[in-house]
């Protein structure tokens, strides 16, 4: 649409101002995780690494981050295999109870995260899964499924069907159809479905915090007790490690989407 | 796919006898479901019109005190605000990465993404670290020959913080609505005379309305509930309704009034969504038609 180059001018400053509010703050972990001084003012002084070796070797943090690789590893699988299997029953429901089903499956994401926290922490007390990894791979899950069930019903709903009944015909079984056609075909979905199941769990923090104990702790319960406890920088290193982590991966994947659209056409 | 298709797609349970088929694929997820948040929200329930005794006690004692009302009427406050903020500063943001080219846009949708995939637990440390007294905009502040001001545990540090978090909730929707605008309308507008910014408010304002309902309902139900933002940022003047229900249960181990705020919470949430659920609904098959 034509724009007044004052218009434009203002558009652009005001996003610019928009972007630095959205990536400058997290920013901020960088420099404070090199201080020399266990403290989290600003400015940081001096430069030293020691925050990063206390990651790697007090076991309070290293320990925290290999529970939570461990959790969200077995999440991502349990979440996109349940959540795979659901979403193909809600493609192949007649329409009215499948919206109901899909509603349902999505309650997770609208449900105030302190009242899901407080119910399973009562039922957790009650069947003994406080501090427990099947506690938390099953507390996870639930948590990641709506987004797996939303990443491959969006791949399904592209999916062309008559594509299993010509192997159907050719013979294949519905296995060896699902197997060899359906399931490569919806694949990217299925993909995204397990990143995002992966990100949930790593990243969940409300119900974490009332159903860990101190035999089992996540990341971000290690960080949040961190920030409330003292003001130790080894927060900002591993602030500083996500963050790279993830530009890496969100960034590289981006690109390497990019490349391959570019490549196609 | 159009009606008149030569090889139509398979009817949902073709063949009959298999139509239980589809359940059962989903049976797995839903007894987790029923099992892992159905069961724990009945508790909560139960709990907080049973304890310590059956009754509606717990209710009439969370909107009978006035400290509790206040909170209430507060975290209403908190997320109204924020939903504002959302609103006015993910428009023009969500309209510019439609108008930009593929590179631009590419920078301006990461600048989204890396802070949404980035753990909000950092997110909110990085909040502290430039909020607090001894912070980066505080000792900004104070080389610049200013006094500092009071940010962390107050109000507006809480809404700046939230508002950051929350920003994607509100870009994402609304982006993807401006997308499907047709902008020659835009034109045709001007072309009949109209200026650029009656053009704008008579034609590309109301059809990007379903975007802005859409990502406003989403902020503020998710700003309803939040807490670890206002627990690391907010101070005593600043608690919101999440924070108060966990200290009724972890600190004073009282669930039935634990329980009945979150039950109060629960509720706004579910009302408020199927309040805007038809809004929302009708919305979008007007702008269709159109």
């Amino acid at each position: 649409m034509e724009m007044k180059p004052l218009t434009r001018v203002l558009l652009g400053l005001v996003c610019l101002l928009v972007a630095i509010w959205l990536v400058a703050p997290t920013l901020v972990v960088v420099p404070m995780s090199f201080n020399e001084n266990k403290s989290l003012a600003f400015p940081p002084q001096g430069f030293s690494w020691q925050w990063y070796e206390n990651f790697a070797t007090n076991p309070d943090w290293s320990n925290s981050f290999l529970n939570s690789l461990k959790v969200a590893s077995i999440v991502a699988v349990l979440a996109t295999v349940l959540g795979t299997l659901a979403a193909f029953g809600l493609d192949r429901m007649k329409a009215r109870p499948a919206n109901l089903l899909r509603m349902l499956m999505l309650t997770p994401m609208v449900v105030p995260g302190v009242v899901l926290a407080i119910g399973i922490y009562a039922v957790y007390l009650d069947t003994q899964l406080v501090g427990t990894l099947l506690g938390f791979v099953l507390a996870h899950t639930i948590l990641a499924l709506p987004f797996v069930l939303i990443a491959v019903s969006a791949s399904l709903e592209v999916f062309d069907r008559r594509l299993e009944t010509a192997a159907a015909s050719l013979g294949a079984g519905a296995l060896t159809t699902f197997r060899t056609v359906t399931l490569p075909l919806i694949a990217p979905g299925v993909a995204s479905g397990m990143l995002f199941a992966f990100a949930t769990s790593f990243d969940e923090i409300v119900v974490s915090l009332f159903i860990t104990n101190p035999y089992l702790k996540t990341l971000p319960v290690q960080i949040f007790a961190s920030i409330t406890r003292d003001a130790d920088p080894t927060v900002a290193a591993v602030g500083t490690i996500l963050l790279f982590a993830t530009t890496i991966l969100i960034g590289g994947g981006m690109l390497l989407l990019g490349r391959e659209r570019k490549g196609r056409q | 796919m159009s009606a008149s298709d030569p090889i139509a797609q398979p009817a949902a349970d073709a063949r009959p006898g298999r139509a239980w088929r589809p359940f059962a694929l989903t049976a797995p997820a839903i007894i987790l479901l029923i099992a892992v948040i159905g069961y724990p929200l009945l508790t909560i329930v139960l709990r907080s019109l049973s304890e310590p005794e059956w009754g509606l006690q717990n209710y009439a004692w969370f909107f009978g005190a006035p400290v509790n009302l206040t909170v209430l009427q507060r975290t209403f406050t908190i997320s109204a605000w924020v939903t504002l903020v959302c609103v006015i500063a993910a428009y023009p943001y969500a309209y510019l990465m439609t108008a930009v080219g593929p590179r631009v846009r590419l920078v301006l949708v990461l600048c989204v993404l890396i802070p949404f995939w980035v753990s909000g637990v950092v997110r909110t440390l990085s909040w502290v670290i430039l909020l607090q007294d001894s912070g980066v905009i505080n000792s900004l502040l104070r080389s610049a020959g200013f006094s500092g001001v009071k940010l962390i545990r107050t109000q507006t540090g809480v809404v700046i913080g939230m508002a950051q978090v929350l920003l994607p909730f509100m870009i994402l929707p609304l982006y993807s609505v401006m997308q499907g605008i047709d902008l020659r309308l835009m034109r045709a507008a001007q072309s009949l005379g109209a200026r650029p910014s009656r053009a704008f408010f008579t034609v590309y304002l109301p059809l990007s309305l379903p975007g802005v309902y859409a990502g406003a309902i989403i902020v503020f139900i998710l700003s309803l509930g939040f807490y670890i933002t206002p627990a690391l940022l907010g101070g005593p003047r600043s608690t919101m309704l999440s924070t108060l229900v966990q200290t009724q249960v972890l600190s004073l181990l009282q669930w039935g009034r634990g329980g009945a705020m979150g039950v109060v919470l629960l509720v706004t949430t579910f009302v408020l969504l199927a309040l805007a659920a038809p809004v929302m609904r009708s919305r979008h098959r007007e702008a269709g038609r159109r």
